[in-house]
């Protein structure tokens, strides 16, 4: 059967893929970065998970704001890379796992999570760059990817509570699947950041801390949060971070933290890595 | 479509449907730009590529003008303003910068000494 055997927390700022893809990877504003997600990048490297199920949202890439899905889930065989205005990032194309994806469609559907089927799509940052921080440049990514695009940039999004709970159907969807398969969760985005308005360039270390905090000990605190909250205290970019409560929900009640790294600023933005595994 | 709770938060826009009824063809027009084809149109004569689309003058205008602050505010969302940016070759920071009334290194020294804090930032009513 398959399992979900990790739940993974990362940013996914564009400018970290710019510094992989530009070789910037040892400046100074990056090389803090790039070291505080090593362990990570060897124990995922040393767990040889078969399948990430990745949680990330798209910037006006895949998605222009005639089509507004707000639970996308990628059942393609392959996901090329987005042009997001200068070219498309030069990555190896992106494997889904098509058979496990539709069987996670059909089985959260029928637990009346009403997702969006995707058999086309381009996938674009906020996807890649964590497969960049956690797999490095490889040649070919060493996993399968099953894409979950979730809606952020257009209000209303979904709750923080109904991003956890899709998470928990997505493990009884996992768990039901007959294949052997060692199956991660990644949250993506975040930490906190505010690309816009007065408050541009606002960080919340504090509230950063507390959100990792709870993500572990307390998420009850974290999917009954209001939106307002989100937006107040993480900036108008960092309620992306409901979309860790999916990875956090997939994982059960109780888990164990096994890392956690925390970095201002990457660009605009506040870095964030933590890597979980359930137990029992 | 209305979330008054937003309001109440200093510097802010997000993306409600208000905004987006407003921006509807703004955005289109920011959207068409992930073509090559029509970014070089665009770059040739900005004025006539942007007659092309149902966007009212206050929003071209910022446009010409690269006016990020107005265009929010004129219903832009920040993801699809910045492929403006991107037709500029202009970073993000830059954009981020000018909301603010900073200079890209103002900002890009703020980010690195730990961002702007968000004490005094969170509630224009004084409730948080």
């Amino acid at each position: 059967m398959a399992r979900i055997t990790a739940g993974i927390g990362s940013s996914h700022v564009p400018a970290i893929g710019a510094a992989v893809d530009g070789g910037r990877m040892a400046h100074p504003d990056w090389a803090p970065i790039f070291a505080g997600y090593e362990w990570t990048r060897h124990w995922v490297a040393a767990q040889k998970p078969d399948v990430v199920i990745l949680v990330y949202n798209d910037h006006a890439s895949a998605f222009s704001l005639d089509v507004v899905p707000t639970f996308a889930l990628g059942c393609a065989d392959s996901f090329a890379p987005a042009d997001e205005g200068w070219g498309p990032r030069r990555v190896p194309l992106v494997h889904g796992h098509s058979k496990l994806a539709w069987h996670i469609a059909t089985s959260v559907v029928l637990d009346e999570f009403d997702i969006t089927i995707m058999n086309e799509m381009n996938v674009d940052h906020g996807l890649t760059v964590p497969l960049s921080l956690i797999l490095g440049q490889p040649s070919e990514w060493p996993v399968k990817v099953i894409p979950l695009a979730v809606n952020v940039i257009q209000y209303p999004t979904p709750t923080a509570n109904r991003c956890f709970r899709l998470g928990e159907a997505i493990a009884r969807a996992v768990r039901s699947f007959p294949e052997d398969l060692s199956v991660q969760v990644w949250g993506t985005g975040g930490m906190s950041h505010q690309l816009s308005g007065a408050r541009a360039g606002l960080i919340n270390r504090q509230w950063d801390t507390d959100f990792l905090d709870k993500l572990t000990a307390d998420p009850d605190a974290l999917r009954t949060m209001s939106h307002e909250e989100y937006v107040r205290e993480a900036g108008s970019e960092g309620m992306e971070l409901i979309m860790w409560l999916t990875m956090r929900g997939a994982l059960g009640p109780r888990i164990r933290e096994l890392y956690r790294f925390y970095h201002v600023p990457a660009s605009n933005t506040a870095v964030g890595n933590v890597v979980f595994t359930p137990e029992g | 479509m209305h979330n008054a709770a937003f309001e109440d938060i200093p510097g802010t826009y997000v993306f409600t449907g208000e905004r987006a009824i407003a921006g509807r063809h703004l955005n289109r027009f920011c959207m068409s730009l992930m073509s090559a084809v029509n970014r070089a149109r665009f770059k040739r004569d900005e004025r006539a590529y942007l007659d092309e689309w149902a966007m009212s003058d206050a929003q071209k205008q910022a446009v010409l003008k690269r006016d990020f602050k107005s265009l929010l505010e004129q219903g832009g969302n920040i993801f699809f303003v910045l492929k403006i940016a991107a037709v500029d070759g202009r970073p993000t920071q830059s954009v981020a910068a000018s909301f603010a009334g900073q200079t890209t290194e103002e900002y890009a020294a703020m980010m690195r000494s730990g961002g702007r804090n968000p004490a005094g930032l969170r509630s224009i009513s004084g409730r948080f």
